[in-house]
């Protein structure tokens, strides 16, 4: 075959190029972005992709499905936040702003050693509902204690203080980018070095056969327990970047539970099997909050739905999508997808098209009847007080859903014989 | 403290707690039969307060309290036909996503379909004013009515179970599915039927605390992770746990809420005064009904660490 990606993979130099374009890429992407939006997607999205990494050392990598990462997250930016305040107080100890996001990550793995001992005693299903529990309690406390947690109001403090570090005191949201980008390339190395380590493929292994890894000698609740510590030292270094990049911290949000179901939610999304998944849900959760919901006010529905139809029909995420799509193309079959591609392409477009319109129909009679009845559509003016449009649509939808599901099942077949074609030709390969 | 207050706090505690129970057993049944953690029954919950609260308007609330909890019955039971069972191969992490996106789902539908704002769901004639007076304390007709049918539905859930050939079934596809399958029985139809009357019996719930309580999109949420700690206090997969488990979270919460009483009010009467010099002084005047919302979960971890299995569970692998 000559060339395939994980040859590269495997070698050291190609390995070191990718890490390189990696780096490369994130200090480019300001000069290629310069809009003001693009700076706040990109200065965002630097540290969701540390966090939904860390989220992804439980979740894809030790099996252990976590509803309460949002504490590990919060506290970091929480105790950042007031080593700012105290550093901007004048007197006393002050952290300089580079090391902030270590505070950060020194906070939320000192919760972790706390909560952890509770929750990885358990694992599977109990875990889930143990972490929700906690996540629950933090949250509930956020607003019983408004000294620390800074109520309504939330935490705020300034991130220009003391003296310039070789030039720099971080004001302008370009050199906030960069420490950000800097911290993200370190983090997501250290992370990438961590599923080398003994310990990271012991936590695979505690994922795949718990009673092996016991047999073997090793305690799977002690695994467990150091992989939730390491994970929430990474959140917090997250959080804490988070921190520096808004200069205020709204507790009640930032440990809610909904917090952290929209990380379980896009590092699914990105691809909980590997290693880059959860890099592109961190890069789809912003782009989904800074674009999409600027677009539409019922973004979350859209994304809700994209969710359950990801996880009925694929499980493994938007990077396993691109995996397995790369491997039809080296097997030289994708010719044979072309047209059940376009079909399925095609029918999905005008479904959406469909389902949207009756969505934001909807969305314009219960919440913007003070605008009238009047909204706009991709471009068409449409009046929502005309039945004739609600039937048509109904009508349109209904339509192009059967098509779709047509497309669907067409597309579904090529897909499963190629498949098996090449399960079939592997298995001769690997033949001596 | 007197006695009226303390049977008063009791009375609603145990109904509150009832009313966990009738969501908290749909959950235990369905967990204990599939394996599932269905994060979406307080969704159905939910659903079925505003499925009551729209056909009252045009069956009337007694037609109403039987349709709604049907309707939501068949949606659950679709559900798990068209969705659940498809993911069920790719294992319980997959199932449970599936059941954390529905959850998503129907709350963004509700707000869509309902607003965002709670909606007037009113009690009807017939459960409105007190039943008693005790001491100048009411307790009012629609409580009475919540634990009323949810004892009505324990009986029946109990005597389908234990009395009628498809609670045997159900109780033996429980224990051995594989057996109960060769045998001729259509176990991916029971559970199917047992998810559906899960989702009903939690529509039901909804139905009559949608009214008693507020019906609005954060109701799900609101006891959502409360019934998630019922199922985990009581022990997983055990009914008579979560039985248990419901009447003490209800009673307790009922009673937190109730006392303003702190550290530093106790210490007061001993010559001690706290004042806000004191270090920890927002932990020490912390009064007990503010303290209400994490004592749930604070309950849970001090079981996770004594009595890991909770309180009635079984050692389960």
């Amino acid at each position: 075959m000559g060339f395939s990606w994980s040859e590269i993979e495997r070698s050291f130099w190609g390995r070191a190029i990718i890490w390189l374009a990696f780096a490369a890429g994130l200090g480019i992407a300001p000069l290629l972005f310069r809009s003001g939006i693009a700076m706040t997607i990109l200065s965002q999205a630097g540290y969701v992709i540390i966090i939904c990494l860390s989220y992804n050392i439980l979740f894809g990598q030790g099996g252990m499905l976590s509803f309460g990462h949002a504490v590990y997250t919060g506290f970091g930016a929480l105790i950042a936040m007031h080593a700012m305040r105290m550093a901007g107080d004048s007197g006393g100890w002050s952290v300089p702003l580079p090391l902030i996001p270590l505070v950060g990550g020194l906070a939320g793995g000192f919760m972790a050693v706390l909560f952890g001992y509770v929750t990885t005693k358990k694992s599977g299903i109990t875990f889930a509902m143990i972490t929700l529990g906690l996540g629950e309690l933090v949250a509930a406390m956020s607003l019983m204690f408004p000294g620390f947690f800074g109520g309504e109001a939330g935490v705020k403090a300034d991130r220009v203080y003391g003296e310039p570090l070789f030039g720099f005191d971080f004001g302008p949201q370009i050199q906030v980018y960069y420490l950000i980008a800097i911290y993200c390339v370190v983090c997501t190395a250290l992370m990438y070095a961590f599923t080398c380590t003994p310990l990271g493929r012991l936590l695979n292994a505690t994922r795949d056969n718990p009673e092996r890894v016991e047999f073997i000698g090793y305690s799977t609740q002690r695994v467990r327990y150091l992989a939730f510590i390491v994970s929430g030292f990474f959140a917090g270094i997250g959080g804490g970047l988070a921190a520096i990049n808004f200069e205020i911290i709204n507790a009640g949000d930032s440990l809610s539970i909904a917090q952290s179901g929209s990380f379980l939610l896009f590092t699914f999304l990105g691809g909980a099997s590997f290693f880059v998944g959860p890099i592109i849900g961190g890069i789809m959760l912003v782009l989904a909050s800074v674009l999409l919901s600027d677009l539409t006010s019922a973004w979350l529905l859209y994304i809700g739905l994209f969710f359950v139809l990801m996880v009925m029909y694929v499980p493994g995420g938007v990077a396993s999508l691109i995996a397995t799509n790369v491997a039809v193309v080296h097997s030289g079959k994708a010719s044979r997808l072309i047209v059940p591609y376009i079909g399925l392409i095609v029918a999905s477009v005008a479904a959406l098209c469909g389902l949207s319109l009756l969505i934001e129909m909807t969305y314009h009679t219960q919440f913007e009847t003070a605008k009238g009845p009047v909204m706009r559509f991709l471009g068409a003016t449409i009046d929502t007080h005309q039945s004739a449009i609600w039937i048509a649509a109904v009508l349109y939808t209904a339509l192009v859903g059967a098509f779709l599901r047509f497309a669907c099942l067409r597309f579904m077949s090529g897909w499963e014989k190629i498949q098996e074609e090449m399960d079939a030709a592997q298995a001769i390969e690997v033949r001596p | 403290m007197n006695t009226a207050f303390i049977v008063i706090s009791l009375m609603n505690g145990i109904s509150y707690g009832l009313l966990l129970f009738m969501l908290s057993a749909g959950l235990t049944l369905i967990f204990s039969m599939m394996g599932v953690l269905n994060f979406a029954h307080a969704s159905f919950y939910m659903l079925g307060a505003y499925f009551a609260y729209s056909l009252m308007g045009v069956i009337g609330f007694w037609p109403a309290l039987i349709i709604a909890p049907l309707a939501v019955g068949l949606i659950g039971a679709l559900f798990e036909r068209y969705s659940l069972r498809r993911v069920h191969r790719f294992g319980h992490v997959a199932e449970l996503l599936i059941t954390f996106g529905l959850s998503y789902l129907v709350l963004e539908v509700v707000q869509l379909l309902w607003g965002r704002a709670a909606v007037p769901y009113a009690l009807p004639p017939a459960l409105q004013g007190t039943l008693f007076t005790l001491y100048d304390i009411q307790f009012p007709k629609s409580r009475s009515f919540i634990m009323l049918v949810a004892v009505l539905m324990l009986v029946a859930v109990w005597l389908l179970l234990t009395r009628t050939r498809i609670g045997l079934i159900i109780q033996a596809a429980l224990k051995n599915p594989e057996m109960v399958e060769a045998l001729g029985h259509n176990v991916p139809r029971v559970f199917m039927f047992v998810f559906g009357g899960g989702a009903a019996l939690a529509a039901l719930a909804g139905a009559i605390a949608g009214n008693t309580y507020v019906t609005e999109p954060s109701m799900a949420a609101a006891v959502g992770s409360i019934i998630f700690v019922v199922v985990v206090v009581g022990g997983m997969g055990s009914l008579s746990g979560a039985f248990v488990a419901s009447l003490l979270i209800g009673i307790v919460q009922t009673f937190a809420v109730a006392l303003d009483i702190s550290v530093a009010t106790v210490l007061q009467p001993l010559g001690i005064s706290v004042s806000p010099q004191i270090f920890g002084y927002a932990l020490l005047s912390l009064t007990i009904s503010q303290m209400a919302p994490i004592l749930p979960y604070l309950f849970l971890v001090l079981i996770l660490i004594f009595r890991p299995n909770g309180l009635l569970g079984t050692e389960r692998g």
